[in-house]
């Protein structure tokens, strides 16, 4: 639930993340926003861009950088969905299962990117470190049927049998 | 106040005035009504989630959240209305469906305000049936206070008083939806100097204070209105008893100290008024020892030492004495040349920023400004250095240190000592008598910014205990032919004004229970 | 046009002129294809006179409110010497329409010239696109748009030479659909959790970072430059239907018909003839069952009802549902329509930013008795209970996302209680593992 289930992660140290060009990107964005509190969600975005998710020491360091205490990083973290706040596979995908989606095939296939990922089940990264497959809500494209995001390629009109050629492009 | 215009509305048909900008929540209670509540707060913003308080206003096209919704003239409410009832019965089920059924189990149950709701108008059956409720885990969010999760109705006020009354955003909503719950980081708890009054906002059982965990059912507690007497604040306070032993400190609104919170050292600081090793009887030196006896007794040695042992005296008075034993005591002096002083212990002050003037203050004694008014000093050890030269040295309930016992030992003037509590320092007494502590009596403080303030007494004195000021009343007033010792507080308190003026004239029924300010208008002039 | 698919003869192609037509995107591209000359215009014109042209115009918010355009930009206050700022509503995350993707990620100058029309009339100087997160086609693309405008000077300091500055940035949101509603949206922009805002007071008055603010949709903000281009009477005259609802607009229609895609038809036009003639009507040897006209959010309609609706605000409400944003859900006779409403109940529950009870709560619950329905445990009463439990989560919140989850199931329940029956009787099987 929260600090009690802190990864053994935690134990290795450190490295922060904005250091270097990282630093350089968010002190570009400074002059943008009159507060610095306005600049948490991108913030967030370039720690996940480093790391591939947001740990809790990651939030500890974008509350020092931007004067906001941890546990209120932590409750806009928890409240977005794209934040992950635990690693994930080498890819992420995200299918829409809404139901404009789900009235043209979608849990079809949603159930063909599982088998073929190796994850099996929702939420789960595949044995070989490569996939995590979750489900998403109405991502804007239902006309494209059905859509699924991979890292940040977003993949329209996805069927079952597109689905092993689509995956083969992510190793 | 009174040049304002006032907006008039009808409230559940009773007509009542107010000022602009007076939230519609606010003007029920002047018209007698309660609108039902959870995430409104008076000493908090208002951000209007938990949707009870939702009324009728005619002519609005949907109910109205009372919290935030300001009267216009000529509006009219109703906050019983058929409408106003379902909504609220809507809004008591939603809450029931993931709140567990710990009433038996849980320590707010008897002051629940869940329980009082659901009892007045929720369903009497649940619908949400063969569901599994939402579980989460007990969290210890840090040194005294306990998060229940599961009982959580994320009204959010806790996360509010942390963020904007004591600017220290250590609490948060996690999650979403029906996932959410009051989140902390573990790298920042909920150590806050004043976090305890948290656990007080909540409206039901979900933050617990760990010191009084399954203490004491609600039902068998007595309150009884008290002040601090942690520091010069004068925070008002509940002293909650159970079987004659003070269970727990809780804030007691009064908008011009402490508005509705205490500070954690305050409110832990209660276990000194139940102490059991006290001074049971009055104690006179016979042959060269202390024997007990009857107040009679005792109260003829004192006033044959007062009258044997002229010369210059001194007096050491505990910070926690009342205004009216410090007063009388004082006065047994009568014209010597005399120090008096109180002990004050310093400490680190710790404001709460999001009020203005409320801090918890360095000096940690409740009468400080109530013994300067009298003629103490709080320079302590100029009284110290007076006591070789004494003839006459009073002690009213100081705590002395292992040094300022041997200086009392090696002074050769007659002691009398008004104690509380056994010690060996009054071992070197002429007379002891023993006196109530706060919690045993009727009397006030003066805060530090010059407010009278009664004390309620909340438990029985232990042994032949009486008010100090009753004590030294009798000495002064009480023998001889037409005896007037003051038999109560509210009398010993009149006296004061004879010899102070800045107490004449006031009353104990002025004083009521948010106090007085010294030198302000007099009673009758000002408004409600 | 209906993209993917080609133009339509029956569409009025305005916005989707260039959609699918990649040299669109860069500035020079757009050049070519008349733009920034709207800009040119609007400075020139001034401020009022702009306010009042948009007023004339009918414009009403794409977005799914449908509120007067002109008339929102006019309560920005005008001498009150504090920063203004405009937020476009690029959060399109209302199940059934995609129509702000496709602007964005085809025609991003059309929105550029448009946000800086709009930021000239409210005085605002900066502009903040909140695109929702999961757009990742439409970050770069936005991003190279608006640095190629800045380099020809039509973003930034000293806009075209007017001496009026008006930067733009892109916000980019992470996952949540209650971001869309604009209190919220400003919450997220502030870096707070997208909880939305009580009202009064409103972002006009209060609004990103305590300052007066106006928040609009991709699509109205779009309209703007053909307005100023054509003139109001042009938008006006756009009009098949009733004349409160002008102009073009982007319908996303999508579900069981042969040709998804966004069209872009005049007001007023008859639904049927969108839904069977434009978008290709039926797959083979199915019927029209139901129509969500406006988003996942709005009522649902039988079949008889559209086929009788023209799409516009009013005609549609007649029918007793709203035009909404305009994505169109259509329905064939193979949907469980029980299974269907239950998906979107678990949608609203998932979105719920936990703030008011009755949606915290009640979305949950909602769902969770409609999926023992379909797993074949449902009760008689649970109709009733349903129907209990959407009252007292309609009308009594902060925001309407719980009114959003009790329009589905209310108008699902009243229109199609046989398949509820169905399966409450077990005469249909349950699609659903018992839970």
């Amino acid at each position: 639930m929260t600090h009690s289930n802190a990864t053994p992660l935690e134990a290795e140290a450190y490295e922060p993340v904005f250091t270097g060009e990282t630093l350089k990107r968010l002190e570009a964005l400074y002059p943008k926003y009159p507060t610095k509190q306005a600049l948490l969600l991108p913030a967030l975005w370039l720690v996940q861009e480093a790391r591939g998710w947001v740990s809790e020491a990651a939030m500890g360091e974008v509350g020092t950088v931007l004067g906001l205490t941890p546990a209120y990083v932590k409750g806009v973290v928890t409240f977005y969905t794209m934040y992950h706040t635990h690693p994930v596979g080498r890819h992420f995908i995200q299918v829409c299962t809404t139901s404009p989606c789900g009235l043209c095939g979608a849990e079809d296939t949603l159930q063909a990117i599982l088998r073929e990922s190796g994850c099996g089940q929702l939420g789960a990264t595949s044995a070989d470190g490569r996939f995590t497959v979750v489900e998403v809500e109405c991502l804007g494209a239902c006309g494209f049927a059905t859509p699924i995001i991979v890292d940040e390629d977003f993949i329209e009109s996805v069927t079952p049998e597109r689905v092993p050629g689509i995956l083969a492009r992510y190793q | 106040m009174a040049d304002q215009p006032l907006v008039n509305v009808t409230i559940d048909g009773m007509p009542v005035g107010v000022p602009a900008g007076t939230p519609i929540i606010e003007a029920a209670k002047r018209a007698g009504v309660l609108v039902p509540h959870y995430c409104y707060h008076p000493s908090l913003p208002s951000p209007a989630v938990c949707r009870m308080c939702l009324v009728e206003v005619e002519k609005m096209p949907k109910l109205a959240p009372a919290c935030v919704t300001t009267v216009a003239e000529g509006q009219v409410i109703h906050v019983n209305s058929a409408k106003a009832k379902a909504a609220r019965q809507g809004v008591l089920e939603f809450l029931l469906i993931n709140h567990p059924l710990d009433c038996p189990i849980c320590d707010q149950a008897g002051e629940c305000e869940l329980q009082d709701y659901v009892f007045q108008e929720g369903r009497s059956g649940t619908r949400y049936e063969e569901y599994a409720k939402r579980y989460n885990p007990v969290e210890d969010f840090g040194p005294d206070i306990l998060y229940v999760a599961n009982r959580c109705i994320l009204c959010t006020r806790c996360v509010r008083f942390m963020d904007d009354v004591a600017k220290t955003p250590v609490l948060n909503v996690s999650e979403r939806g029906d996932r959410a719950f009051i989140g902390i980081d573990e790298s920042q708890l909920l150590d806050h100097p004043w976090a305890g009054n948290v656990v007080d906002l909540c409206p039901v059982g979900s933050l617990l204070s760990k010191d009084f965990l399954h203490k004491a059912r609600a039902w068998d507690l007595d309150k009884s209105a008290s002040i601090c007497p942690g520091c010069t604040q004068g925070c008002n306070v509940n002293l909650d008893t159970r079987d004659d032993v003070v269970v727990r400190i809780r804030p007691r609104p009064n908008l011009e100290v402490n508005r509705h919170f205490i500070c954690d050292t305050g409110r832990q600081d209660y276990r000194w008024l139940n102490r059991g090793d006290r001074i049971e009887a009055p104690l006179v030196r016979e042959d060269g020892r202390l024997a007990a006896t009857d107040w009679d007794t005792a109260l003829d040695h004192v006033a044959a030492l007062l009258e044997s042992r002229p010369g210059p005296a001194v007096l050491l008075a505990s910070g926690r004495a009342g205004t009216e034993s410090l007063g009388l005591v004082k006065r047994l002096l009568g014209t010597r040349t005399h120090v008096a002083a109180v002990k004050v212990p310093i400490g680190d002050e710790a404001p709460l920023p999001g009020v203005p003037n409320l801090a918890l203050r360095r000096e940690r004694v409740p009468n400080l400004r109530g013994a300067e008014l009298l003629g103490y000093t709080a320079d302590w050890k100029r009284a110290l250095s007076a006591l070789p030269e004494a003839g006459l040295i009073l002690v009213l309930d100081a705590d002395l240190d292992v040094d300022e016992q041997a200086m009392l030992e090696r002074a050769s003037g007659a002691v009398v000592w008004f104690g509380t509590v056994l010690s060996d320092a009054w071992r070197r007494a002429d007379a002891v008598l023993p006196v109530t502590n706060m919690a045993e009596e009727n009397g006030t403080y003066v805060n530090r910014d010059g407010r009278v303030q009664r004390y309620h007494q909340a438990k029985g004195p232990v042994g032949m205990a009486r008010p100090a000021w009753w004590a030294a009343g009798e000495v002064l007033l009480g023998r001889g032919p037409n005896p007037t010792a003051p038999a109560t507080g509210e009398e010993a308190f009149a006296l004061l004004g004879e010899s102070w003026p800045a107490f004449a004239g006031l009353t104990y029924a002025e004083l009521g229970y948010t106090g007085r300010v010294l030198g302000s208008v007099p009673a009758a002039e000002v408004t409600a | 046009m209906g993209y993917p698919h080609p133009s339509h003869p029956r569409e009025t192609v305005v916005l989707s002129k260039h959609f699918g037509d990649p040299a669109a995107r860069t500035f020079q591209g757009w050049v070519q294809r008349g733009g920034y000359q709207a800009i040119r215009k609007a400075l020139e014109l001034g401020r009022e006179p702009l306010i009042e042209m948009v007023k004339q115009s009918g414009l009403r918010g794409r977005g799914g409110a449908g509120f007067p355009t002109g008339l929102k930009w006019s309560f920005m206050p005008k001498d009150d010497g504090r920063p203004h700022y405009l937020v476009c509503n690029a959060d399109e995350s209302e199940p059934g329409t995609f129509k702000d993707r496709e602007i964005m990620r085809w025609t991003p100058h059309q929105l550029i010239e448009g946000c800086l029309i709009e930021a000239f009339a409210i005085r605002a100087e900066r502009v903040y696109i909140f695109v929702r997160g999961e757009f990742t086609e439409v970050f770069p693309i936005l991003e190279r748009a608006l640095q190629e405008a800045r380099e020809a000077g039509a973003v930034g300091q000293n806009i075209f030479g007017s001496g009026v500055n008006v930067d733009i940035v892109v916000h980019r949101g992470a996952g949540a659909y209650i971001c869309g509603e604009e209190t919220a949206m400003l919450n997220a922009l502030e870096g707070k959790r997208g909880n939305p805002r009580i009202k009064p007071p409103f972002p006009a008055q209060a609004g990103a970072f305590g300052m007066p603010t106006t928040v609009n949709n991709v699509e109205t903000l779009a309209a703007t430059p053909h307005i100023v281009n054509n003139g109001a009477e042009w938008y006006k005259g756009l009009s098949l239907g009733n004349p409160k609802s002008t102009g073009t607009k982007l319908f996303s229609v999508c579900g069981h018909v042969q040709r998804p895609g966004n069209y872009e038809l005049t007001m007023g036009f008859p639904m049927k003839d969108l839904i069977h003639d434009l978008a290709g009507g039926m797959r083979p040897g199915r019927t029209l069952k139901a129509v969500i006209p406006g988003g996942s959010s709005v009522p649902i309609l039988t079949a008889e009802e559209a086929e009788k609706c023209l799409m516009d605000y009013e005609s549609i409400a007649e029918q007793g549902s709203m035009l909404g944003s305009g994505g169109m859900i259509v329905m064939d006779d193979s949907t469980d329509m029980v299974k269907t409403i239950w998906r979107y109940t678990k949608f609203y529950a998932h979105e719920s930013c936990a703030q008011c009870t009755q949606c915290r709560e009640g979305t949950s619950w909602t769902a969770r008795v409609l999926e023992r329905i379909i797993a074949g445990q449902g009760k008689p009463s649970d109709l009733d209970l349903l129907l209990d439990l959407a009252d007292n989560m309609t009308g009594k919140t902060i925001c309407v996302l719980s009114d959003s989850c009790a329009a589905p199931v209310v108008s699902g329940i009243k229109k199609f209680r046989a398949e509820f029956d169905a399966y409450l009787s077990g005469s249909r099987a349950p699609a659903l593992q018992a839970v």
